[in-house]
């Protein structure tokens, strides 16, 4: 069966009546958040933290959150402070061939700019290699990094994360 | 193996060391944890035996609750390691059953 | 053996007993916190994800800042904390028997709220006792508080908000999760929690449940199985994993003991873990005088935890005169908009009309009585 109930991915469909997903017209302009929240849960933090009104959920703060496209500088505060981590900035105005998706990322260890690194989709499958662009972890994002990553043009809609490098930062006793 | 870099929690502090002993075996450990987390992190699973199957029983809720990772510490049995801190040069032991106080046991 | 007398002793100090105590002493209850354990927080600090609700209920904060906030201002407030404190009874009357420093003491207190929280359910199948097999909150204990992996390998059973998240967290840790298994026909909690551990390439496996975990001494190999709508096994779908551990997210039940001890009423909420204590609108059960708040009153989340103890804690020092009808109903009635809302939505439906029926449990039960004397 389909859909995020089933699969922990949200169906085409429920993409495509997603409030919070930006026209096509709009990524090609430029970053602009990408919110990809398809459940009716109790949460409003991206509401509060964009300086642009840009997102809005409401008073009854079960309701999807909307964007408002035109207001939207893409700058990401949204991205570090989804508790459900479902936002990405996402833009296809890079270059005729190139695009760039910004996603938090909480695993250890970070990529560093100009690392080339596996890309993935929703399913966790690599779908093609990115250049990250920039890793941002200021002490306001509370231990969320923001990975941007420099993909091919017809995987700006694809990859959503990038997979993880293998962990540093454990130590064997004895 | 212990998680010492963490993407959320910071650093983990290692500096304060103490050692205890798993059936006279040195194990290190961190001042203030429980028991069944140094024993974790030694790789040592199996903290006691079934009184009549003799089946072997590990860490399951690490919250004092289930009572499945008894051992004789410092020859008290029935002693919960997931609740209990250890100390520089204790001794833990597999409980075998119901456990008895460590005199009793050794002279058996 | 010794006599401690106070106004309002809370048993637990985890989410919900916290914010009573805090409530109770900032309207100038002498308060006293007893808890088990050697540090106060209970599972809060296990938290490491960021919470979700509104602003009003620090969304976007992670759980263990969120305990530390709550900590600091119990400590500010001037309730007492007795910790590695035993409450081993109840008597009718609110008296609590505790071990505190190895002695004896009969604590007596004019009112308690009791905040025990809940425990996690157990599974049985071949080898569910092999060392290896434990609680996902067991596991996150060990990565979060103790910071030791408890595996490398792991399968998860279970896809509620709990078994996703622990999932994530293990990743987190450094430790690769191979699987994660639910018998139901859909994944149990958030759709955002399940999205994140899709993306590190974990595979769901949903109809499907633990036929057997196998290995010599500890776990080595789990085999999951297809079921059907009965929830019956279907030969032939079997699959099987090479892992060292398998973690069980398969419900929490109330940890009600000291209560059914004090002689509250209970009924039997499913949906809320099992036999859950009667209580009215201020957290007040069958007992007079004796509060419930958090798990123990039926297992929701860390926010209503603490929402119920904000309104259990203003409740009782109200009741002891210390907070006047119109402040304390203006606090109450604050404290009940924020749990409403924390009680809607996709997920939190079944929570609220759960919540209904308990408190109208509650109210019938007023009624029989008042009636029969």
């Amino acid at each position: 069966m389909d859909g995020v109930r089933y699969t922990g991915v949200p169906s085409a469909e429920e993409l495509r009546n997603c409030p919070g997903i930006p026209s096509e017209g709009r990524k090609k302009k430029g970053r602009v958040a990408c919110v990809e929240c398809v459940q009716e849960i109790p949460c409003n933090p991206c509401e509060g933290i964009c300086p642009f009104h840009a997102i809005t959920v409401g008073e009854q703060i079960t309701a999807l959150p909307r964007l408002h496209e035109e207001v939207c500088t893409g700058c990401g505060l949204c991205v570090a402070n989804c508790p459900g981590l479902a936002i990405t900035i996402v833009d296809k105005s890079l270059s005729e061939t190139e695009g760039s998706v910004d996603f938090p990322f909480e695993y250890l260890p970070l990529p560093q700019r100009g690392d080339v690194v596996e890309a993935v989709n929703r399913e966790g499958q690599v779908v093609c290699r990115g250049t990250v662009l920039s890793v941002k972890k200021p002490a306001s994002y509370s231990g969320t990094a923001v990975v941007s990553l420099r993909v091919p043009l017809e995987y700006v809609d694809e990859v959503r994360s990038m997979k993880r490098l293998p962990r540093t930062g454990l130590k064997q006793e004895g | 193996m212990r998680v010492v870099e963490h993407p959320i929690l910071e650093e983990l502090d290692t500096t304060r060391q103490v050692t205890i002993y798993c059936d006279g075996k040195a194990i290190p450990a961190l001042e203030g944890e429980p028991i069944a987390a140094a024993l974790m992190n030694a790789g040592i699973r199996s903290f006691r035996t079934t009184p009549k199957r003799k089946e072997k029983r590990g860490i399951f809720c690490a919250i004092g609750r289930c009572t499945d990772c008894m051992m004789i510490v410092d020859g008290v049995p029935n002693t919960r390691t997931c609740v209990t801190p250890v100390r520089d040069g204790m001794h833990v032991k597999t409980q075998e059953g119901l456990g008895s106080f460590e005199g009793k046991e050794e002279k058996a | 053996m010794k006599i401690k007398q106070t106004d309002i002793a809370v048993v637990g100090a985890g989410s919900a007993g916290l914010s009573a105590a805090y409530q109770a002493a900032a309207a100038g209850a002498r308060v006293l916190v007893l808890d088990e354990n050697r540090l106060p927080g209970g599972q809060l600090f296990k938290q490491i994800h960021k919470f979700f609700g509104s602003r009003a209920h620090q969304a976007g904060t992670r759980g263990y800042m969120i305990g530390r906030q709550l900590l600091e201002r119990v400590e500010r407030s001037g309730a007492e904390v007795w910790l590695d404190t035993l409450v081993y009874g109840m008597e009718k009357n609110c008296h609590l028997g505790v071990i505190h420093n190895g002695e004896h003491w009969v604590v007596q207190a004019k009112k308690v709220i009791v905040a025990t929280g809940a425990k996690e359910n157990y599974l049985a199948f071949p080898g569910s006792t092999l060392p290896g097999v434990m609680g996902a909150g067991a596991a996150q204990t060990m990565i979060n508080v103790n910071r030791v992996l408890p595996g490398q390998r792991i399968l998860m059973l279970g896809s509620g908000n709990v078994g996703l998240i622990v999932s994530y967290q293990l990743m987190q840790a450094g430790a690769d999760v191979v699987a994660l298994v639910d018998a139901a026909p859909n994944i149990g909690g958030y759709g955002v929690h399940a999205g994140k551990i899709r993306r590190a390439g974990v595979p769901f496996y949903i109809s499907h449940t633990i036929k057997r975990v196998t290995g010599r001494d500890q776990v080595e190999q789990v085999e999951i199985v297809q079921v059907d709508g009965k929830f019956q096994p279907i030969p032939g779908t079997e699959k099987t994993f090479d892992v060292d551990t398998v973690c069980l997210a398969v419900g929490l039940n109330p940890m009600t003991e000291l209560i059914w001890m004090a002689g509250c009423e209970f009924c039997f909420i499913p949906a809320f873990g099992g036999h859950v204590p009667l209580h009215d609108g201020n957290m007040e059960t069958s007992v007079p005088g004796l509060y419930v708040a958090g798990d123990v009153t039926g297992v929701e989340e860390a926010s209503s935890a603490m929402e119920e103890g904000n309104l259990a804690g203003v409740a009782a020092a109200e009741s002891l005169g210390l907070l006047s009808p119109a402040e304390a109903g203006a606090k109450k009635a604050e404290i009940r908009g924020r749990l409403d809302i924390l009680r809607s939505g996709l997920f939190g439906e079944k929570r609220r009309t759960a919540k209904q029926s308990q408190l109208e449990s509650m109210a019938d039960y007023r009624q029989k009585k008042g009636g029969a004397e």
